[in-house]
């Protein structure tokens, strides 16, 4: 059941200048989130930030009762979010849309994430793990800098790593990485690096969360060797709840809102080309 | 406690607060987080005679104190409506009243010749003002002539409550005003959404798909009030008012232009259970102010 109550700030990080890291309770149990839901959260004290700011779910701490949100800082609505203190509230609508497919035991997931989209998979990682299933994340970003929670990541499993300007990892896209190298010739002879590690690994599906021309450049990777993959979109939003019909996005059912259909879609029903 | 029940052309209404169309979609999505029987009426999405599938993405750009929105009355048709939306809606303990836009007068007519059929739709709101459809919408409403053919012809096939939403993006609101009373209107709501426009400077393009959009928000409600305060002095059936309500205090300004109900529309994006808070706030400031009922504020400017 949806939700829009004042929760409590309880820490707040900044991991570095161009993030924070805000970790909310409340009184109550918070309620099921499945990961890839996100909330939608009104910035008070803003006059230029009109409408609530879709934020995904980064992680949910069910022993400490705590819903954490991995916020970049790119506009003034953020600006504002990045100085809300500790002790302070923050009135959220939440959990809409619908998350990512949920894992089975065995299942093999390759979650692949780029820039501030890495944040929602690290719950997803959380919550596959839960269930007996293996999730390998890649994750990419313009620098060092783009890539946080590394650490928290790596309890959920193996993490391959590509930035831009090379400052950690392989240099390059998420497409380029040897991971993905490695799934498309299985037999060659040269496996150098993270690829020797997922040796072998045939993933069940690919979840990915970034920038669009990301999302795009995996799907197409994931439709030519023929592996399911889902992408997590992020439209421009108003109101959220499926009403408002401005987050559209054009699928083989002709246009849906991302947030009540989505925000998570297969590839498949998508109309990229 | 001030009694703010309200009628307006025949509907009773728990209080005067009601949903705009396109912004409360079927009422559905917010039952998690409003108690539907406490809005005086649920205006629902714009539906038309066939399925549109509305303009492109993007539809939607955030602007100072409000936003401009493109959909372009995306909606499944009103067969759709009867078959499979009304079954879900009929028993909301609130009056449910359906948008109806068109694109000819015969259209607007046999879609509301529809909902005529449906027992628990009290109402119908007739959208001739609809900015961001290439044919009919706001072409109708704004000449007079347009907008009297549309509202005699649905007049003609609808025999219950017929509401009108009026575009400002006209020269006098008011002669049209005049002009959908005459052709046989129960009441009138207004204003729909400002034509504007954004560009995103840094692509060197419009923001929306379609170059231009309708405007809503706290920025229009200054147009709204004065339109409402125009139309009241200019027609005896009700108005009802809406643009950029926000909180009681902003619904207040509308009665007190003389409109005898109004309607929250991009304030429910803010706050899903406003159109409550609101109604709350109208009786809690009518009683602070020693007034019996809200009639008592109704067009006192």
């Amino acid at each position: 059941m949806k939700q829009c109550k004042d929760l409590k700030i309880v820490a707040v990080e900044h991991p570095n200048d161009g993030y924070v890291l805000l970790k909310l309770t409340d009184a109550e149990q918070l309620p099921a989130i499945h990961a890839g839901q996100f909330v939608e959260i009104k910035v008070e004290n803003s006059p230029q930030t009109f409408l609530r700011r879709p934020i995904s779910v980064n992680f949910v701490d069910e022993n400490r009762n705590e819903l954490w949100l991995l916020i970049q800082v790119v506009g003034e609505g953020t600006r504002h979010l990045a100085n809300l203190q500790l002790g302070d509230t923050l009135n959220v609508l939440f959990p809409l849309g619908n998350g990512f497919s949920q894992g089975v035991a065995g299942d093999k997931v390759l979650l692949i994430g780029g820039g501030v989209g890495i944040a929602p998979l690290l719950e997803y990682a959380k919550q596959l793990k839960q269930v007996g299933a293996t999730p390998y994340l890649l994750l990419g970003g313009r620098s060092a800098n783009n890539l946080l929670q590394l650490d928290i990541f790596r309890q959920f499993g193996e993490v391959y790593v590509t930035t831009e300007d090379g400052s950690m990892g392989e240099k390059g896209f998420v497409t380029n990485s040897s991971i993905l190298q490695l799934f498309n010739s299985s037999t060659s002879p040269h496996r150098g690096g993270n690829a020797q590690r997922a040796e072998g690994v045939s993933f069940s599906r690919i979840s990915c969360c970034g920038p669009k021309p990301m999302m795009m450049a995996v799907a197409k990777w994931a439709k030519e060797h023929q592996v399911k993959c889902e992408v997590s979109l992020e439209n421009l939003m108003a109101c959220g709840l499926g009403a408002c019909l401005c987050c559209v996005e054009k699928t083989v059912k002709g246009n849906v809102c991302v947030c009540k259909e989505g925000p998570v879609f297969d590839i498949e029903e998508l109309t990229w080309s | 406690m001030a009694d703010i029940r309200t009628t307006i052309a025949g509907l009773q209404m728990v209080n005067p607060v009601m949903t705009a169309s396109g912004t409360f979609g079927y009422g559905l999505e917010f039952a998690d987080l409003v108690d539907l029987s406490q809005i005086g009426g649920i205006i629902m999405k714009g539906t038309t005679l066939n399925p549109r599938e509305g303009n492109d993405y993007p539809r939607m750009a955030e602007t100072a104190c409000g936003m401009l929105n493109c959909v372009g009355l995306q909606n499944k048709g009103v067969d759709y409506f009867c078959g499979h939306i009304y079954p879900q809606v009929k028993d909301i303990p609130s009056n449910m009243i359906v948008n109806v836009s068109g694109s000819s007068p015969e259209d607007y007519a046999a879609c509301a010749a529809r909902i005529n059929e449906l027992d628990k739709i009290p109402a119908i709101e007739l959208n001739i003002s609809c900015p961001n459809v290439k044919q009919g919408g706001m072409a109708f409403g704004v000449t007079t002539e347009g907008a009297s053919q549309v509202v005699r012809a649905v007049r003609e096939a609808y025999d219950k409550t017929l509401i009108v939403k009026l575009s400002p993006n006209v020269t006098s609101i008011a002669d049209i005003a005049r002009s959908v009373e005459d052709a046989g209107a129960d009441a009138v709501s207004l204003i729909n959404t400002l034509m504007g426009m954004a560009i995103d400077i840094e692509k060197r393009k419009p923001r929306l798909s379609i170059n231009t959009g309708g405007l809503s928000g706290p920025a229009v409600k200054p147009v709204a009030v004065r339109c409402v305060w125009q139309v009241a002095k200019a027609v005896k059936i009700p108005v009802i008012g809406l643009g950029g309500i926000m909180n009681a205090e902003d619904a207040i300004e509308f009665f007190m232009a003389g409109a005898s109900a109004i309607e929250i529309g991009t304030g429910n994006f803010i706050d899903p259970a406003i159109s409550v808070k609101v109604a709350q706030g109208i009786s809690d400031w009518l009683d602070r102010h020693h007034y019996e009922s809200i009639h008592d504020i109704v067009g006192i400017i």
